[in-house]
């Protein structure tokens, strides 16, 4: 557990806000002041895309940020429409088994290449560790082919297959399994625990933090993936969020308050899963940038 | 059987029997598609025809290719645009950051909502705000303040700095949560031993801060320039009446290569694309191990 705690702690002081205190004098107020301004202007695209999609059709057209009369009417338009529910669920399925599957499979190779000696291990590593080198957009012609080839096009496995385990995801786990200590597992060994049973129960708690960095990042990548989805999708129903939005609002053409909504409705979920784990998740960020 | 196994071998043992499914995964759907990249790249094939040996034929056209041309300048000035506006930005940001106590969560939130969106979506609404009057945000608001019209997507000079710009946006965020990181990990004492030898500001920054930085901006540049190298969400969706356009102004490899392979089903020649853009990121991955090296 104390390696646990340990990047915790670490990551807590990283992050527990300035470590210089100051009186303010007026130079810290402008400082404020222009960090403040920026700020607003980042989230100004979000906050438009939001009020944009509460206004009329006649009212798109003013620059004003509040709604005269907001109203919901545009989400019920584009919801019952029917095609973004199905859109939202295809995401849905698609990012979280994805999640699980890097979760367990990036772990269990990280936690096998860090704990266990036996012969191939440098060739596995190296040859996981090269892949990282290879761009999507390189294999995406021969997983097309590939998935043409054994029916994978328009199905969820077409669209999940090729992202069921990372290279990135095994580093980073990787790295966080140095930080169990071996006696955690020699003791487990003794206890009679099958190696299976070691990673799980043993293993797998003490990096919950880097799980949780790892099943960040993937479900983010899956919800807002749109290269390959675009690719191997083809009928609307199979569409995913991004995919789905790009042709709607590409139909929806000039009717600039229902392409906000589809906008919004792909957007407020995830920002809303971050406004609640805020610390967690840029605790998360930082841990998966400078590990992995 | 199990139970005659020494205790190594049992080790031996398990550990394939972890990576037994991962190594096929790896080898599926990794190692031979690349594989296969490679090959496609000297066939000449439609996708429905035969698949014909074409040996450089691919890349010779790539090479004679105008329009392959225009694209590899466009990617690149994607990068030398991208990558040093967001990081200056970026660095500014974090180093006032830093320094700021009030309200710190509130201002680090603000930052960093833009990576949490997803990039179909916002290239949407910046596509709504580069309208013409009386629909676009941003033209509407030079309206109001007596500012000439600007045609953002609709010219060929223009455009591709306005696509740029909602994809340094929404990195920012991210970029400034790596610099701050960096930034505390520098040790105070550096600061103290400065202050107390009474170095200015401008010095202090230049002759510590950055320094010791170096294996963050390395990382940002890097990890950034391979993110501008690759992009292709944004454009997509913000020229999707004519992809790439105006008059392939804006139009980078990734965009290519998606039109070659599936719009005019030129798989070989689209493989080749793959090929030249594995090249480049496989120069800029290197690149880094060589700045980190001396280290």
């Amino acid at each position: 557990m104390a390696t646990a705690g340990d990047i915790r702690a670490s990551s807590d002081t990283l992050f527990a806000g300035a470590a210089r205190p100051r009186r303010a004098n007026f130079g810290q107020i402008l400082r404020w002041a222009l960090l403040f301004a920026g700020g607003v202007l980042m989230v100004m695209p979000i906050v438009y895309m939001i009020s944009t999609s509460l206004k009329w059709p006649h009212e798109i057209y003013d620059v004003s940020l509040i709604p005269n009369e907001p109203h919901l009417e545009n989400y019920t338009y584009v919801l019952e429409d029917g095609r973004f529910y199905g859109w939202f669920i295809n995401s849905l399925i698609i990012a979280t088994i994805t999640t699980i599957s890097n979760v367990l499979f990036d772990s269990l190779v990280g936690y096998t290449l860090c704990k266990f000696r036996f012969p191939g291990r440098y060739i596995v590593f190296i040859a996981i560790l090269s892949t990282l080198m290879i761009p999507t957009e390189m294999l995406v012609i021969p997983w097309y082919l590939m998935s043409q080839q054994f029916g994978w096009l328009d199905t969820y496995w077409g669209i999940m297959f090729p992202g069921l385990m990372t290279a990135f995801g095994t580093f980073l786990m990787k790295q966080f399994f140095e930080t169990v200590p071996d006696d955690f597992i020699e003791a487990a060994r003794i206890d009679g625990l099958n190696e299976l049973q070691i990673w799980w129960t043993v293993a797998m708690p003490l990096v919950k933090p880097a799980l949780a960095a790892l099943a960040i990042f993937v479900f983010l990548g899956n919800w807002t993936a749109f290269i390959w989805p675009l690719i191997v999708t083809n009928s609307w129903d199979m569409y995913t969020l991004p995919v789905g939005l790009s042709t709607f609002a590409d139909e929806a053409d000039v009717a600039w308050e229902l392409v906000m909504t589809g906008a919004a409705i792909s957007t407020i979920p995830t920002l809303i899963v971050f406004l609640i784990f805020q610390r967690f998740i840029i605790r998360g960020v930082v841990m998966a940038g400078l590990k992995g | 059987m199990y139970r005659t196994l020494s205790i190594r071998q049992k080790q031996i043992a398990w550990a394939w029997a972890f990576l037994a499914l991962p190594v096929v995964f790896y080898v599926v759907i990794r190692f031979y598609p690349t594989a296969n990249a490679m090959v496609i790249s000297f066939q000449d094939w439609n996708l429905l025809g035969e698949r014909s040996w074409a040996g450089l034929a691919n890349y010779q056209k790539l090479w004679a290719d105008p329009a392959f041309w225009q694209v590899f300048r466009n990617t690149f000035v994607y990068l030398i645009l991208g990558t040093p506006i967001s990081l200056v930005i970026s660095f500014a940001v974090a180093y006032h950051l830093d320094k700021t106590r009030f309200m710190h969560g509130f201002l680090r939130l603000l930052y960093f909502l833009p990576f949490m969106t997803s990039a179909v979506a916002m290239a949407w609404v910046w596509r709504w705000f580069y309208q013409p009057v009386p629909i676009g945000l941003f033209n509407n608001l030079l309206a109001d303040i007596g500012i000439p019209q600007v045609q953002f997507l609709r010219s060929t000079t223009n455009a591709l700095p306005a696509i740029l710009a909602p994809a340094v946006w929404a990195g920012l965020g991210f970029q400034i949560i790596i610099f701050m990181a960096g930034l505390r990990a520098i040790p105070q004492s550096y600061y103290e031993a400065a202050r107390i030898d009474g170095v200015s500001g401008w010095t202090v920054l230049f002759e510590i801060t950055l320094p010791l930085l170096r294996p963050t901006i390395v990382f940002l540049v890097v990890f950034s320039s391979i993110g501008f190298l690759r992009i292709f969400d944004q454009v997509f969706n913000m020229t999707t009446n004519d992809p790439g356009g105006p008059l392939n102004s804006t139009k980078p490899l990734v965009l290519l290569i998606y039109q070659s392979a599936f719009t005019d089903f030129d798989m070989g020649y689209a493989a080749a694309q793959t090929v030249v853009l594995f090249l480049i990121l496989l120069l800029v991955s290197l690149f880094q191990l060589y700045l980190l090296r001396d280290r």
